[in-house]
């Protein structure tokens, strides 16, 4: 059990998916504009994050690993190459059935995170987490735990920038760095500031 | 080759590199811009991969866009880019295994660089395979000049080396530079890339954003002659 609530602490802090991987900037800097979207996005994004890296990881331990085949009687195939294709095959068929089952059960949800879940598809944020899930050859709870822990770090850290992006409108910044070139900074400095997490031994 | 080389190419090569700069100005593919940039080495593998993915990519999509239903444009994008990149990653852990281990998960992640996606998307979908390409080759210079100039500035301030030869002589090794530690770490590659942003804007004023809400100075009359 303990190992479980360190991986989750890590997965939300030390190793922040967003800003400390660097991943889903694209849509990190491009949607926080406004706390109350930053924050839809950040909910979906853990929603499918939660959901996709435990399936992605059935999927590679049941077929794709070195030897995964054996159950079937097939010996000696290594089918690992092609991981990056059924993750992302996987990614994009599971958001368009969440997106389907959101519209058909949940119609209130769908339309609050109705436009951004499109956009997951292509997030590296998802991709980045089921890879790190295979690299790191975590097993099925550790899947789960990482899934929802990473989704988490990546909802808090855009929710944050959202809020200080809020207040950052009304400051008087020189022209050339309006816009891009300050959200960036920011990002810099708050990266500086979960930094610190990075002491905790665990 | 003067016939290769006609306006439409020559346009397509070279206005991502500054004037349409896909990191600077069309904020697409900063994820990996950012996360390999500790050393000129695997910036330059970095940034030679992606610039081939998207050419190809792009010139095997414009290839086959006339037969591709709209409705299902994304799967089959994906698809082709996905493959290039498994391509790319087996041939990256076949010859240059310890790059190929330092890249970890982000040559994987080129599959879902927005660069990738937004030209093909934004190009290949309505022009033909060679320009794709030409397009292609292009946006992917703009992405690897900013990439090496980013990766030029941490590794160098960072640990004193340039490609592993060493620049700066360190201070524990007798020399004279004390290396900055934090240009290692990933923040400064966020500060980095700010500054470049700044200072390409200062240069070409017409990527300035336009403000939201301006400061009147009531008191001097100072930012009132805008």
């Amino acid at each position: 059990m303990e190992a479980y609530i360190s991986l989750f602490v890590k997965a939300v802090f030390i190793e922040n998916l967003a800003l400390s991987f660097f991943l889903g900037m694209c849509t990190f800097i491009a949607v926080s504009k406004k706390i109350a979207t930053a924050m839809g996005l950040g909910v979906a994004v853990m929603v499918v994050q939660a959901i996709t890296v435990p399936a992605n990881n059935i999927v590679y331990h049941a077929l794709l690993k070195e030897d995964a085949l054996s159950w079937m009687g097939i010996k000696g195939v290594d089918l690992s190459f092609l991981a990056l294709l059924s993750c992302i095959g996987m990614i994009a068929a599971l958001v368009q059935i969440l997106e389907m089952i959101l519209d058909k059960f949940f119609p209130a949800l769908y339309h609050a995170l109705g436009v951004f879940l499109p956009l997951i598809t292509v997030n590296c944020a998802i991709l980045g987490g089921s890879l790190f899930m295979i690299e790191r050859d975590y097993n099925f709870g550790e899947s789960v735990t990482y899934g929802v822990g990473s989704g988490l770090g990546w909802a808090l850290a855009i929710t944050v920038m959202a809020g200080v992006r809020e207040k950052l409108k009304y400051s008087d910044i020189p022209a050339g760095l309006q816009g891009l070139g300050i959200t960036f900074i920011t990002a810099g400095l708050m990266s500086l500031g979960f930094m610190a997490f990075s002491g905790i031994q665990l | 080759m003067s016939a290769v080389l006609n306006d439409e190419t020559k346009k397509v090569l070279t206005t991502p590199l500054v004037n349409d700069n896909p990191i600077t100005l069309q904020v697409l593919g900063i994820c990996s811009a950012l996360a390999v940039t500790s050393q000129m080495s695997t910036s330059l593998i970095m940034a030679l991969a992606l610039t081939l993915v998207t050419a190809f990519s792009s010139a095997a999509i414009s290839a086959i866009r006339n037969h591709i239903p709209s409705s299902i444009r994304i799967i089959v994008q994906m698809t082709i880019i996905a493959s290039l990149v498994i391509v790319v990653d087996q041939i990256l852990k076949a010859f240059a295994y310890e790059v190929s281990k330092q890249l970890s998960v982000f040559v994987g992640l080129i599959i879902t660089n927005c660069i990738v996606m937004g030209r093909a998307e934004g190009y290949a979908m309505k022009n033909p395979p060679l320009e794709s390409f030409m397009d292609g080759i292009g946006n992917g210079l703009g992405y690897s000049l900013i990439l090496i100039i980013v990766a030029f500035f941490r590794e160098t301030l960072g640990s004193g080396k340039l490609l592993g030869i060493e620049v700066f002589k360190l201070a524990k090794d007798g020399g004279w530079y004390d290396p900055n530690g934090l240009m290692l770490l990933p923040p400064s590659a966020f500060f980095i890339i700010g500054l470049i942003i700044w200072g390409v804007r200062q240069w070409k004023p017409n990527q300035v954003e336009k403000v939201e809400f301006k400061i009147m100075s009531i008191a001097h009359g100072e930012g009132g002659h805008h």
